[in-house]
């Protein structure tokens, strides 16, 4: 963690620069807009000229890193985020929600496992905001740490979590990416908005000319890595909810037969699952009769499915070969501390 | 119309448009090539998985509209899930016009074969088992519908679902016939759905064999118009396994027809035998709700013509020796909660029908309030009811 703010830092040092010299930069150094807005599937990641250097993850011009307060957990990966603008464009605020992403624009994200030298690129999934909407790609490293090619069927990297698991990793496949970042069956981004981005960042976006505002509520979720246990349980458990689930679980989402809607707006506590009922859980449900039981975590199916790895059992479905026992600990603590009704 | 224009494109170019038959093999590395056929397929593309057995680690995903999946046949080619690592289900369909035909899916971890607001789906000839018997820890759906209009699920064969082997789940527009269902929790369940015709299916040892339920708080309800004809419910004698906690874990043994709220079910021309605990039951939701959209009464209910053998004589009901003495031995077809909205608007009977009440009077009375004595109803001679069922597209497309 420590790590990413560091690189944030830098890269919030060097944007202004870098988007004012890109006019600079040679062609062949350039991002290629047209395999990111073109209509194919590049076979490999470096066709995008993303990365000055993939190996490091070092951003190409005009691709800046970001990160999330409260991020999505996956197997406990490291996460490398950056966004790409075209040279021209920004980004347009949409009150506290999801950024607005121009044609031709691109979100990158890497998927890394161990520190320093051991540090081994797994994945990187890329998201093209074409003219006919967003497509989402998975591109898999290979063992040199050269190269990553497109794995649209997905695939799976035997592993040892930074908790210590050895896992079977799974790479998604392309409509497994769709299965997430849907909303009313078109792919959409999940993680860029204003509320899960830092104020300081989005500053720095709209002075580089990048964003066109800062919008109220901006960076307004808890930063999940600087979270003490004497903080509030609730907007921690909620915010780790929005990222980790409510992109399946809400109305339009890829969970919508479930009735159960965990964004951060929502605030309806049937929607979010207290005292709610089960419907297509089947074992899932764990022999408990609602998602959540105020003041009972032990009786809370939501708990029980995000503190199983089982398939069949296991919240989320995908991306998730192992048990996230701080997200689990934190939801714990939130149920715990509800009144009971 | 969308035909006529594809085929005048055909003729206009000649070339490159017709639909492609990508061919799937059974061995080393069919796994991963037939996910990827199914991300490249065009529409219109058939994806032809040849005799064998695939082994699979993770489910398979379809998001392309307009694709037909056929194998050789429900026992011939088989996607092998015992060793499934990920994903909610076998196969998930998340697009429009999408006919799957002639395969079987084995042991999934989650549900077997799911299509989520994917209108117009044809399920034909498809088989979904749980191999070790029924068992809390198989899935819980077989073939499992949910949020669509047009579904036609046809000749295909569900065994172990941990709840229902076929479900259509806040849908409309749907048949369900020629289908074999067997050892599931539920045989049949039409959910928070209309216009449902469930014929023509053979539904024996589950616990309970046609479900038409409406559940408070979803995104969808007001299931209704539903029609359960010409289907054999026999011996539906399987302890119930489902997972406590699911609304199927609370559905009795040897109960054949279970409808739960819903307006405008008609069960007709069916054959029932050996259902201990009731050949059919109308009763209104029992648990605690919260929701002002939700209406929890059965409505109009019309138990027609039936051919009622064997049954009612091992209900697993509190009482039972009691209720069995009071009946003769036996108690009589219909189970009927006693609770209507208004007047009479909850159950209709055809002359000839016979059943008993409970004589609740009131939404989630417990049963122990039961005040049980013969069902009162004047026969109903004559009774209207809507025509329903998939559209005749998907009919067509069996052919």
């Amino acid at each position: 963690m420590r790590r990413s703010t560091a690189l944030l830092a830098l890269s919030l040092l060097a944007l202004g620069g870098a988007m004012a010299a890109r006019a600079t930069v040679p062609e062949a150094l350039r991002v290629n807009d047209a395999a990111v807005a073109g209509a194919g599937m590049p076979r490999t990641l470096s066709e995008y000229r993303f990365f000055a250097d993939g190996a490091r993850q070092v951003p190409a011009s005009g691709v800046t890193p970001y990160a999330l307060n409260t991020p999505l957990w996956s197997d406990g990966a490291d996460k490398l985020r950056f966004i790409y603008l075209p040279q021209g464009t920004q980004l347009t605020a949409n009150g506290d929600g999801l950024l607005q992403f121009p044609v031709g624009s691109a979100i990158i994200k890497t998927f890394a496992f161990g520190a320093g030298e051991a540090r081994r690129l797994i994945e990187t999934r890329v998201l093209l905001h074409r003219a006919n909407g967003w497509t989402a790609l998975p591109y898999r490293w290979n063992a040199e740490q050269t190269e990553a090619s497109l794995a649209l069927a997905g695939g799976r990297v035997d592993l040892v979590t930074p908790a210590g698991e050895a896992i079977s990793y799974a790479i998604p496949n392309k409509n497994q990416c769709k299965s997430c970042h849907s909303k009313g069956g078109a792919v959409i981004p999940i993680g860029p908005k204003a509320r899960n981005l830092s104020g300081q960042w989005l500053g720095q976006m709209v002075r580089a000319g990048a964003l066109d505002r800062v919008p109220d509520g901006a960076g307004r979720l808890p930063v999940w890595a600087a979270r003490s246990a004497s903080d509030p349980a609730a907007p921690l458990a909620r915010a780790y909810l929005d990222t980790n689930c409510a992109h399946c679980h809400q109305p339009g989402g890829a969970a919508s037969n479930s009735g159960l809607d965990l964004r951060w707006e929502q605030a309806d506590a049937h929607a979010i699952g207290i005292l709610k009922r089960p419907v297509a859980a089947g074992r899932g449900a764990g022999g408990y009769d609602f998602s959540i039981v105020p003041g009972a975590p032990d009786k809370s199916i939501l708990l029980y499915r995000m503190d199983s790895a089982e398939p069949g059992i296991a919240m989320p479905e995908l991306g998730k070969s192992s048990v996230d026992r701080e997200g689990v600990a934190a939801v714990r603590r939130w149920i715990l501390e509800m009144q009971p009704r | 119309m969308k035909r006529i224009a594809l085929a005048a494109a055909l003729l206009a170019s000649a070339a490159p448009l017709a639909a492609e038959t990508h061919h799937i093999a059974a061995g080393e590395g069919a796994a991963a090539l037939l996910q990827e056929t199914l991300i490249l397929a065009k529409p219109g593309d058939v994806i032809e998985i040849g005799a064998g057995r695939i082994a699979l680690t993770d489910g398979l995903s379809l998001d392309v509209d307009g694709v037909t999946v056929r194998g050789q046949g429900m026992d011939t080619t088989v996607l092998d899930f015992t060793s499934q690592q990920g994903a909610g289900e076998g196969l998930l369909v998340t697009s429009d016009n999408v006919t799957l035909t002639g395969f079987g899916i084995e042991n999934p971890k989650g549900d077997g074969i799911k299509s989520k607001g994917a209108d117009n789906i044809v399920y034909n000839s498809l088989r979904v088992e749980w191999t070790g018997g029924p068992k809390a820890t198989n899935g819980a759906y077989g073939i499992y519908p949910v949020e669509s209009t047009g579904v036609l699920v046809v000749r295909s064969k569900v065994v172990g679902a941990s709840d229902a082997g076929i479900y259509v789940g806040q849908s409309r527009d749907i048949t369900v016939r020629g289908n074999l269902v067997e050892f599931n929790v539920a045989g049949i369940e039409i959910e928070n759905s209309r216009n449902a015709l469930v014929t023509e299916n053979i539904a024996t040892h589950n616990t309970g064999g046609l479900l038409v339920f409406d559940l408070p708080g979803l995104p969808v309800m007001n299931g209704g118009n539903v029609i359960l004809r010409r289907n054999l419910v026999i011996d539906n004698d399987t302890a119930n396994f489902a997972p406590p906690g699911n609304i199927v874990a609370s559905v009795r043994r040897g109960t054949g027809v279970l409808v739960m709220a819903n307006d405008g079910v008609l069960i007709e021309d069916n054959a029932f035998e050996g259902n201990a605990t009731a050949h059919v039951m109308v009763i209104a939701y029992t648990q605690a709700f919260d929701d002002a959209r939700y209406n929890p009464h059965a409505r109009n209910v019309i138990v027609g013509p039936n051919t009622f053998g064997r049954g009612g004589d091992d209900p697993q009901l509190d009482g039972k020796e009691a209720l069995l003495a009071a009946f003769g031995g036996a108690l009589p077809p219909v189970l009927w909660d006693g609770l209507s909205e208004s007047p009479d608007s909850a159950l209709k009977i055809a002359p000839g029908v016979t059943g008993w009440s409970l004589n609740l009077s009131r939404v989630g009375q417990s049963l122990a309030e039961a005040q049980p004595g013969p069902l009162l109803l004047a026969p109903t001679e004559l009774w209207t009811f809507p025509v329903v069922g998939a559209p005749a597209e998907l009919e067509a497309r069996l052919k």
